[in-house]
């Protein structure tokens, strides 16, 4: 891993990470940045991170944010993260319920944001393959992988219901045995 | 806004921080319920309305808090001021109960570092949140793919960030750019 980022870096990068995300896919920015130009994790470790920040109550990514602040510089960390996403987003989307609230429309953006959004969910699915080539190697884990993509995208049942029914087993089969490496 | 809006805007808001399990998206129910209904902040038309833009907007799309807020502060003063003073608590209030408990758990995480239970729930849960991201990318594209040709760019982009390493974000621009000249 490379330096311990500084809170100026942390707020930097979560602000660009916040900024870049126009039109969605802010879970797969985030791995873009923290995991693969960063270097701050390692993707076992971050993408962990994104199902612990899932379970507990919050903005998913706000926890991240949290979490990954708290991991290199302690609660001045996870503020200045926090703050580093959601600053300038803030002012933005103060400024369009300003617009909105007194114009009753938001200016013209509609067809930049159709576009970005598609790729958007294309920056989400090309998570799957880069992160899934590494994880999913085995039939298990590619079992839990489409156990729980049918279960929470396509039947739609909650992610509690899901992940307590598939973490035991995740865990089980995740658990350590033999001799250390 | 007086001094009730104020403490209703922080009550709210810092009770559904607590109880958003699983993300911001799972108390929009209830938020809707008590902004739209109880407290007659908005419509429910300018509720899906906020809800749009917040989704669309840069950052966290938690962040319609912000929206509410600041239609309840201007509420019946009609001052904008009390509208930003409003979209600033409820913003707080929404992250900071939720931010806490992770910053709690995460203490924990650090203190695991080594422990086997850590490392079971490092490999165990990689598949499974990937999994997740795919259904997540499922039903962001049911919103987002009207039809073939939104398809189709989302296709080729997912083709284009799974085999090059190109920045992604040109490829949004660029997309953004193709949605501007009405080809999707």
């Amino acid at each position: 891993m490379s330096e311990k980022p500084t809170l100026l870096d942390l707020a930097l990068t979560f602000n660009h990470i916040a900024l870049a995300s126009f039109g969605g896919g802010l879970s797969a920015w985030s791995r873009e940045v923290i995991v693969v130009e960063k270097n701050w994790m390692q993707d076992e470790e971050f993408l962990s991170a994104v199902t612990m920040c899932r379970i507990l109550p919050g903005a998913n990514q706000v926890n991240l944010a949290v979490f990954v602040g708290v991991k290199f510089r302690g609660i001045p960390g996870a503020l200045a993260a926090v703050f580093g996403l959601t600053l300038v987003p803030f002012l933005i989307v103060l400024a369009l319920a300003y617009f909105y609230f007194q114009f009753h429309e938001v200016p013209a953006v509609k067809g930049i944001l159709k576009g970005a959004a598609a790729a958007a969910v294309a920056l989400t699915l090309s998570m799957v393959v880069k992160t899934g080539r590494k994880c999913l190697v085995g039939l298990i884990p590619v079992l839990l992988f489409l156990a729980i993509f049918l279960m929470n995208g396509i039947a739609r049942w909650p992610l509690l219901a899901c992940l307590s029914l598939l973490a035991p087993l995740a865990v089980a089969w995740g658990w350590p045995r033999g001799k250390k490496p | 806004m007086n001094a009730k809006t104020l403490v209703q805007i922080l009550l709210l808001f810092s009770s559904l921080s607590i109880l958003s399990i699983g993300g911001g998206n799972t108390v929009l129910p209830e938020m809707h319920i008590k902004a739209v209904g109880d407290h007659h902040w908005l419509t429910d038309k300018q509720f899906a309305d906020v809800f749009a833009i917040s989704q669309a907007a840069p950052g966290p799309s938690i962040l319609i808090v912000t929206m509410i807020g600041y239609k309840a502060g201007i509420g019946a003063t009609g001052n904008e001021l009390f509208g930003v003073l409003g979209a600033i608590l409820a913003t707080i209030a929404m992250m900071v109960p939720a931010g806490l408990l992770v910053y709690l758990v995460s203490r924990v995480w650090e203190h695991a570092k080594n422990s086997p239970a850590r490392k079971a729930i490092e490999k165990g849960f990689a598949p499974l949140t990937v999994g997740l991201i795919l259904a997540s990318g499922w039903v962001m594209s049911k919103a987002a793919d009207h039809d073939w040709h939104a398809f189709l760019l989302t296709g080729v982009c997912t083709a284009i960030f799974s085999a090059t390493k190109i920045n992604p974000l040109f490829i949004v621009a660029a997309a953004g750019l193709i949605g501007w000249l009405g080809w999707v």
